[in-house]
C-alpha cells in the first residue's frame, strides 16, 4: 500500500520545517517541503496530498504580525486551493507559527479562507509576559473530535513564541468554540489542572494551546510536538522515567486516519 | 501621498508592549509617571485612494481581534506626553519590507512603506523626564529620530551619484602628513605601514585613488589582518631587560601546538573562516567564534544582532557551506545596577545595553532558526564603555566539501543577499581603533542593522546549490565588505569587478562605499560560467538577489574595479595580502607575588553561600535563556537549563546534529576575566580548563575535543597589555600540548579601551573566551548537574590547594584579592577527566556538575536545587593539600575538579575507573532537602535547598 503523502508549506523564515519532515517520516508518512511559491506556479500539485503540515519558524520574520505576510499569501493566491483541499477528507496541522497562520487565513477556527472572514473571531496575541519564552509546558487533550489527540491524554511539549495568546473576539466565540468540541489542548500541570503562569505560559483565554475545526481535521497547536519525537528530547530524560515521547502521537494518529 | 494609519490595542485588551515600558521607566525612578499607552505607526507611499488605504490598515496592518486602527493622525493627546521614535532614512526596516510585498500580494500597488513607533507617558511628566524616556529608553539617536509631536515623514528623495575618479597626492608626503592622512581617513595605520603603501604607489609612478586607499587599510586593519598576533615579540622584565624574544607569535603559540598534535581528525583548522573536525563518515562539523564589541556598545540590540548574523555567515562561507546548528553566546558587561548617574558620559547603561544585546541575539537567532544552546556573562566595571559581545556558531557540512576552496580563473563572481548601503562603513578599522565618548555620533555608519529573514533565505538557497555542485567557493561578506570577500578569494588568481553591478538598496552611493560597505547578509560565490544561469535560477526562485559582478582570474594577479567601464582601482594582489610589514612589538611582563589578605574565618559560612550564588557572574541567566530558542532544529538533548524544574544551571549543552543518528556534538566555553588580571598565564588556563571540564561533565570526549580562542584585551601598541596577551597566548600552546586539545579557530580584538570626556582610558580585564566541541557517540550516554536520587555516594575529584586568589569568595567578602591564583596542573587534569569520562562511559555517574566560581560550596548547592534534594558532605575527606584550610576547601576557584554522584551498585566499578587518582569520598545525596557541609570541628554550610536556589535566582528576575 502506498505510503500517505504530507507536504510540509515552507517559505522564507519558516525554521521548522527538516525536523517537521523527519517526523512525518518516522510516523510513516512519505513528506516533502515545497516552497509556497511553488505552490502558487502550480496549485495543482497540492492534490497529491492527504496532509498539509505549516511548520514553525518565523514566516517573513513575523512582521506585522506572527504568521500574517503568509497567511495573506495564502489568502489572495491560494484561498481556492486551500478551501477545496479542506472540504475533502484531509488534514491540516499548524504547528507554532503555522498555527498563527492558520487562524490569520481563516482555517482555524471556522475553515474559511477568505480575506473578510479571517482573524476576526479569534487570534494569536503577544504573551503577557511580553516576551518569546522557551519551556516544556504540559497539555491535556479535551476533545473528542480532533482527530490528532486522544481525549483524557496529558502529555508533555516544549513552546518557543513570543505571540501565543490564544485570545477569541468575545465570549460567544469561546461558547461555540466549546459546543463544537474544538478546544483540542488545554496547559495544565503535570496533574492535569490549570493553573497560572507558567502552567498557562503566555496568558491564553481559558488555558487554550490548540485547537480544531468543526470537523476535527484542521488543528492549531503553539506547542511543538515535532521536538519531542525521541525520549533525549525530555528536559528531563537523565532523571529516567520517560517512556515515550509524546509528540510522536500527533503524527502517528493523523497516520493512522489517513492510511 | 503618503497616508499615515495608527494601530493600538482595543482598551479592553491588554498592551503587553506598553507595560514592559511602564516598567522601564519606573525602574528610572520616574514614579509620577502614572501609565503608558503605545501605537504602531505604518506610513503608506503610494497613488491609490483613501479606501485602498483603509483596507490596507483593516485587513493586514490591523488584528482586529485586539488592536484598533486609525487612518490620519490622532494628534497630540491632551492628557499625555507625546514621543514617536521614527528610524532615520536609509535605516533597514524589515517590517517595512515585509509589508510592501504584502501589500503587493493583496494586488495593490504601493511605492514604499515606513514605520514608527508611538508612546504616550501618562500622568504628571515634565519636558526633562519625557526627554530621559525617550533618549534612555525608546530610541537610540544612531538610527532613530525622536519628535515630540506627531511626525509624518517626508518622502524621500535620494541623491543621484556624480561619478568622479578621486585621487589621493601620497608620494610626495612626509611622515607628518602620511600620519594625517591615515587618521582624517579613519585609515588607523601606522608610520611604517603608511610609508609602504607610499613606496608601493612611487614605484607603480602614480598617485592612489581614493577607494584604493580604503582597501589597503581595510585589508592591513587588526581586524582583518591580526597584526599583532602575527607579529614578532620582545619581551621585557619591569627592569627593562629582554627575558625572550618570539618571531610570529600566532605560529609559536596557539597554531603552533595545532600543528604538533596533528590530530588526523581535524580536517580544516586556521585556514577558512571557521575550524573544522570530522563528525562521521559523511559529516564534518565547524565552530566558530567571533566578538562584535563596538558596535554593540553604540546600539546594541543592532550590534549584537549582526554579530549572530555575522558569525553565522563564517560556517556558511566555510568548506563549501555549512548548515547552522547551533549558536552560543557569551557577554560581558558593566554592572546593572550601577546608578544612572555614575555612568560615564558617551555610554549607554549597562542594563540597556545587556537588554539591547540579548535581543539582538534572540531575535537573529531565533529568526534563523538556531538554537542558541550555550553561554556565559561577566561583569566588571571596566567593560562599561567597551562591553564584550562574543557569538559562535556551529555548522554541519558533507565530509567531502570540508576543506578550503579556491575559485577557479574564469569562475563568475556572485554577490548573494541584502543589498549594498551605507550602513556598516569603516567597520573593520573603526573595531581596529580605540572608543572615545565621541565615537557614538561619529561613528554611527559603522553600525549594521541586519534582517534575519534574508540571510535564512540566502541559507536555504544557498544549501540547494551546494547539493548541486553549482559554486567552486564561497565566503561571507563580513568586516570588510566585497573588498575583503573578493580580495581574500581571488587573492591567488586575481579578480576583475565591476563596481557599478552591485545592487544597492538606494542611489547616491560611492564606488568605495559599495567596495567598503559592511551591509549584512552577503556571501560571494565563484560560479563556473557553465552553471550561472542554473544557480541564478534557484536564488530568483525564493526571492534571493543574486547578481554576477565579475569574474575571478587575471593576469599579474591583479584586482580590477571598474565603474561605468573606467578603471578605479588596480592593485596587485601580492602587495594587498603580503605588502604589509611584519611589526615587532614591545611587551613588558613580569610577575611579582602579592599574596590575598587571610578572609575572616566565621562561625558559618551560609550567608558566604548565598552571597556568591546571588553574585552576577554565578546569579541565574534564566531571563536570558529561555528568550532563546534553544531547541529547534530538534537536535536537543542536554538543555542549557536541568534538573527537576528544569531551571538549574547546566554545564554544557549537547546537540544531535543528524536527527537519524545517536551520534552528538557537546558545546562548552570557559572565560575568567577575573583571574586574567592577576595572573594571564594562569588565567588562560583556567579558561581552557573549564571549557573542557564542562564538556566531560555531561559526557564529552576529550579525545574528539577541539578548542577556540577569542582573545579580547586593551590596546596591544602598549607594552604592559601586550605583556599580558604573550603570556596568556604561550598558556595557550601548554594547554592545548598538556590536554592534547587542539585550537581549530579563533579570533582577537585588540583595541578594547575606551577613552571618558575626561581624558582617561579604561583598558577592560583581560579577556580570553575558550569554548570546545567535542564529537561523542551516543547521545543517550549523556547526564546532567542535578542530583537524582537519595542515598547516592559523592565523590569530588581533584585537587583543592590553599591559593583563594581571584576567588569569588573574596569578591563577595568585598576583600582585595592578591595574584595568588590556584596553580593548573593540566597533565593531572587530564588524567582525571580521562578517568570520569570512562565512569561515565561506563554508565557510573548519575550526575556530575564541575567546580567553578565558589568552589565545593557553590557546585554542591546547585546540584541540590536542581534536582530537589539534599547533600550531606565532610570536607575532611577531600584531596587537599596541607595548607588549604576550611574556606579554602569550601571556596577556593582551583581548575580540574567535579562533584559526581554514584549509585551504590556501581561504587566498585566507579573506585576502580578512579584508583591512583585524586579521589575523595565526600558525602551523600539526601531526601532532607539540605545542603549541609560539615568541617573538621563544626558544620559549615547548613542551608535549604529553596534558600539557595532563591538567592541564585533573584538577582535576574528581570
Amino acid at each position: 500500500m502506498a505510503r500517505p503523502k504530507a507536504l510540509v508549506l515552507r517559505t522564507a523564515g519558516t525554521n521548522c520545517d527538516r525536523e517537521t519532515e523527519y517526523a512525518l517520516t518516522q510516523a510513516g508518512f512519505e513528506a516533502r517541503r515545497i516552497h509556497i511559491a511553488r505552490l502558487i506556479e502550480n496549485p495543482a500539485t497540492i492534490a497529491e496530498f492527504q496532509f498539509m503540515v505549516i511548520p514553525g519558524g518565523f514566516s517573513y520574520g513575523d512582521d506585522v504580525a506572527a504568521g500574517k505576510i503568509l497567511a495573506n499569501q495564502i489568502l489572495h493566491h491560494l484561498g481556492d486551493t486551500v478551501n477545496a483541499f479542506i472540504s475533502v477528507d484531509k488534514l491540516v496541522l499548524g504547528i507554532c507559527n503555522g498555527f498563527q497562520v492558520m487562524i490569520k487565513a481563516g482555517l482555524l477556527p471556522w475553515a474559511n479562507v477568505s480575506p473578510d472572514g479571517a482573524n476576526r473571531d479569534a487570534t494569536l496575541a503577544w504573551n503577557d509576559c511580553g516576551k518569546f519564552e522557551d519551556r516544556w509546558v504540559h497539555l491535556r487533550c479535551d476533545s473528542d473530535k480532533c482527530v490528532f489527540v486522544s481525549k483524557g491524554d496529558i502529555i508533555a511539549l516544549p513552546i518557543a513564541h513570543g505571540e501565543g495568546k490564544f485570545v477569541p473576539r468575545d465570549d460567544a466565540v469561546t461558547q461555540r468554540l466549546l459546543d463544537g468540541d474544538q478546544v483540542a489542548l488545554r496547559y495544565v500541570d503535570s496533574e492535569g489542572n490549570p493553573g497560572p503562569y507558567p502552567v498557562n505560559p503566555n496568558g491564553s483565554v481559558d488555558d487554550i494551546a490548540g485547537v480544531c475545526d468543526p470537523s476535527g481535521r484542521l488543528m492549531g497547536l503553539m506547542p511543538h510536538p515535532e521536538r519531542f519525537i525521541e525520549v533525549t528530547h525530555h528536559p528531563q530524560w537523565t532523571r529516567g522515567g520517560i517512556q515515550q515521547a509524546d509528540g510522536m502521537i500527533l503524527f502517528q494518529r493523523a497516520f493512522e486516519y489517513l492510511k | 501621498m503618503i497616508y499615515r494609519v495608527e494601530i493600538r490595542s482595543k482598551e479592553s485588551f491588554g498592551d503587553p508592549h506598553a507595560q514592559t515600558v511602564f516598567n522601564q521607566v519606573r525602574e528610572l525612578g520616574m514614579d509620577s509617571v502614572s501609565g503608558v499607552r503605545s501605537a504602531r505607526l505604518f506610513f503608506l507611499v503610494g497613488e491609490f485612494s483613501q479606501d485602498a488605504a483603509t483596507r490596507i490598515a483593516d485587513e493586514l496592518l490591523t488584528d482586529p481581534v485586539i488592536e484598533e486602527y486609525h487612518v490620519g493622525s490622532s494628534g497630540a493627546p491632551d492628557d499625555a506626553a507625546l514621543i514617536e521614535v521614527h528610524l532615520k532614512a536609509g535605516v533597514m526596516d524589515p517590517v517595512a519590507a515585509s509589508a510592501e510585498k504584502a501589500v503587493t500580494d493583496m494586488g495593490l500597488q504601493i511605492e514604499g512603506i515606513r514605520t514608527a513607533r508611538r508612546y504616550e507617558l501618562l500622568g504628571d511628566v515634565s519636558d526633562e523626564q519625557r526627554r530621559r524616556v525617550a533618549g534612555k529608553l525608546l530610541a537610540n539617536p544612531v538610527i532613530e529620530e525622536i519628535h515630540f509631536e506627531s511626525h509624518t515623514p517626508p518622502e524621500i528623495s535620494t541623491r543621484q551619484y556624480d561619478f568622479q575618479v578621486v585621487e589621493v597626492p601620497i608620494r610626495d608626503l612626509d611622515d607628518e602628513a602620511l600620519m594625517k592622512l591615515s587618521t582624517d581617513g579613519d585609515m588607523f595605520l601606522n608610520i611604517t605601514e603608511m610609508k609602504a603603501i607610499r613606496d608601493y604607489f612611487k614605484s607603480a609612478g602614480r598617485e592612489p585613488r581614493d577607494v584604493e586607499l580604503e582597501m589597503i587599510a581595510q585589508t592591513w586593519s587588526e581586524h582583518c589582518g591580526h597584526k599583532t598576533f602575527r607579529s614578532d615579540v620582545v619581551v621585557r622584565n619591569n627592569a627593562g631587560e629582554i627575558v625572550e624574544e618570539i618571531p610570529n607569535l600566532l605560529k609559536n603559540t596557539v597554531f603552533g601546538s595545532t600543528k604538533e598534535l596533528d590530530k588526523p581528525w581535524c580536517l580544516n583548522v586556521f585556514e577558512d573562516n571557521a575550524g573544522v573536525i570530522e563528525f562521521d563518515e559523511n559529516h564534518a562539523v565547524c565552530f566558530k567564534v567571533e566578538t562584535h564589541n563596538h558596535p554593540s556598545a553604540i546600539e546594541p540590540y543592532g550590534g549584537a544582532a549582526t554579530g549572530i548574523g555575522g558569525v553565522v555567515r563564517d560556517p556558511m562561507g566555510t568548506g563549501l557551506g555549512a548548515s547552522p546548528v547551533a549558536n552560543t553566546d557569551i557577554f560581558c558587561f558593566g554592572p546593572t545596577d550601577m546608578p544612572p548617574g555614575d555612568v560615564p558620559k558617551g555610554v549607554l547603561h549597562p542594563r540597556r545595553v545587556m537588554r539591547g544585546v540579548v535581543g539582538g541575539v534572540r531575535d537573529y537567532g531565533n529568526r534563523m532558526g538556531i538554537p542558541t544552546v550555550n553561554g556565559a556573562v561577566y561583569f566588571d566595571e571596566r567593560y562599561l564603555g567597551n562591553p564584550l559581545v562574543y557569538c559562535g556558531t556551529v555548522g554541519m557540512l558533507p565530509a567531502d566539501k570540508c576543506t578550503k576552496r579556491q575559485p577557479a580563473a574564469g569562475d563568475a563572481i556572485i554577490c548573494v543577499g541584502g543589498r549594498t548601503g551605507r550602513d556598516g562603513i569603516h567597520g573593520a578599522t573603526f573595531s581596529s581603533g580605540e572608543l572615545t565618548h565621541k565615537h557614538e555620533t561619529e561613528f554611527s555608519h559603522a553600525v549594521q542593522i541586519g534582517n534575519a529573514i534574508t540571510e535564512k533565505k540566502v541559507l536555504d538557497t544557498i544549501m540547494q546549490a551546494r547539493e548541486l555542485g553549482l559554486y567552486s567557493a564561497i565566503t561571507d561578506c563580513g568586516a570588510g565588505g566585497l573588498s575583503s570577500a573578493v580580495g581574500e578569494m581571488g587573492e591567488q588568481i586575481g579578480a576583475e569587478v565591476h563596481i557599478d553591478r552591485v545592487p544597492l538598496k538606494y542611489a547616491g552611493l560611492t564606488y568605495s562605499e559599495i567596495w567598503i560597505s559592511e551591509a549584512q547578509e552577503r556571501m560571494v560565490l565563484a560560479v563556473p560560467s557553465d552553471n550561472v544561469d542554473r544557480i541564478l535560477k534557484i536564488f530568483a526562485d525564493e526571492d534571493v538577489d543574486a547578481t554576477v559582478i565579475g569574474h575571478y582570474g587575471t593576469e599579474n594577479r591583479k584586482l580590477r574595479l571598474f565603474y561605468d567601464g573606467t578603471e578605479i582601482l588596480d592593485l596587485d594582489m601580492e602587495f594587498l595580502h603580503d605588502g604589509l610589514p611584519r611589526p615587532t612589538k614591545d611587551a613588558v611582563y613580569e610577575k611579582v607575588e602579592t599574596p590575598s589578605p587571610a578572609p575572616p574565618r566565621r562561625e558559618n559560612y551560609n550567608q558566604t553561600l548565598l552571597d556568591i550564588l546571588a553574585s552576577p557572574n554565578v546569579a541565574s541567566k534564566e531571563w536570558i535563556i529561555r528568550q532563546y530558542d534553544h531547541e529547534v532544529q530538534g537536535g536537543s538533548v542536554i538543555k542549557p537549563l536541568v534538573g527537576i524544574t528544569e531551571d538549574g544551571p547546566g554545564d554544557a549543552a549537547v546537540v544531535r546534529p543528524v536527527l537519524d543518528s545517536r551520534k552528538a556534538v557537546v558545546i562548552s566555553c570557559g572565560m575568567n576575566p577575573r583571574l586574567g588580571d592577576l595572573d594571564p598565564y594562569q588565567s588562560a588556563l583556567h579558561a581552557v580548563d573549564e571549557a573542557l571540564r564542562n564538556a566531560i561533565a555531561v559526557g564529552g570526549n576529550l579525545e574528539r575535543t577541539a578548542i577556540l580562542d577569542n582573545f579580547c584585551w586593551g590596546n596591544c601598541n602598549k607594552p604592559d597589555r601586550m605583556g599580558t596577551f604573550v603570556q596568556a597566548a604561550k598558556a595557550c600552546y601548554d594547554a592545548a600540548m598538556a590536554y592534547q586539545t587542539p585550537f581549530v579557530s579563533g579570533k582577537d580584538s585588540l583595541n578594547n579601551e575606551f577613552q571618558t570626556d575626561t581624558g582617561e582610558t579604561i583598558a577592560i580585564p583581560a579577556t580570553l573566551l575558550v569554548s570546545a566541541m567535542s564529537v561523542i557517540d551516543d547521545a543517550a550516554r549523556c547526564i546532567t548537574a542535578d542530583a537524582k536520587e537519595a542515598g547516592n555516594h559523592l565523590f569530588l575529584l581533584g585537587r583543592t590547594s590553599g591559593r583563594l586568589g581571584g576567588s569569588h569568595y573574596l569578591l563577595v567578602e568585598g576583600l582585595e584579592t592578591g595574584n595568588d591564583v590556584p596553580e593548573v596542573d593540566p597533565v593531572a587534569n587530564r588524567k582525571l577527566m580521562l578517568a570520569l569520562q570512562q565512569a561515565i562511559e561506563a554508565g557510573a555517574v548519575r550526575s556530575c556538575h564541575d567546580l567553578s566560581e565558589g568552589g565545593l560550596a557553590v557546585a554542591a548547592a546547585e546540584m541540590a536545587f536542581s534536582g530537589g534534594l539534599g547533600m550531606e558532605l565532610d570536607v575532611e575527606a577531600m584531596a587537599s593539600e596541607s595548607t588549604a584550610n576550611e574556606q579554602a576547601t569550601l571556596l577556593a576557584e582551583d581548575a580540574g575538579r567535579f562533584l559526581v554522584e554514584i549509585t551504590p551498585e556501581k561504587y566498585d566499578a566507579f573506585l576502580r575507573i578512579t584508583k591512583d587518582l585524586p579521589v575523595g569520598q565526600i558525602g551523600r545525596v539526601t531526601d532532607t532537602g539540605r545542603v549541609v557541609i560539615k568541617g573538621a570541628k563544626n558544620t559549615l554550610i547548613d542551608l535549604p535547598i529553596e534558600d539557595a536556589k532563591a538567592a541564585w535566582q533573584k538577582t535576574f528576575d528581570w
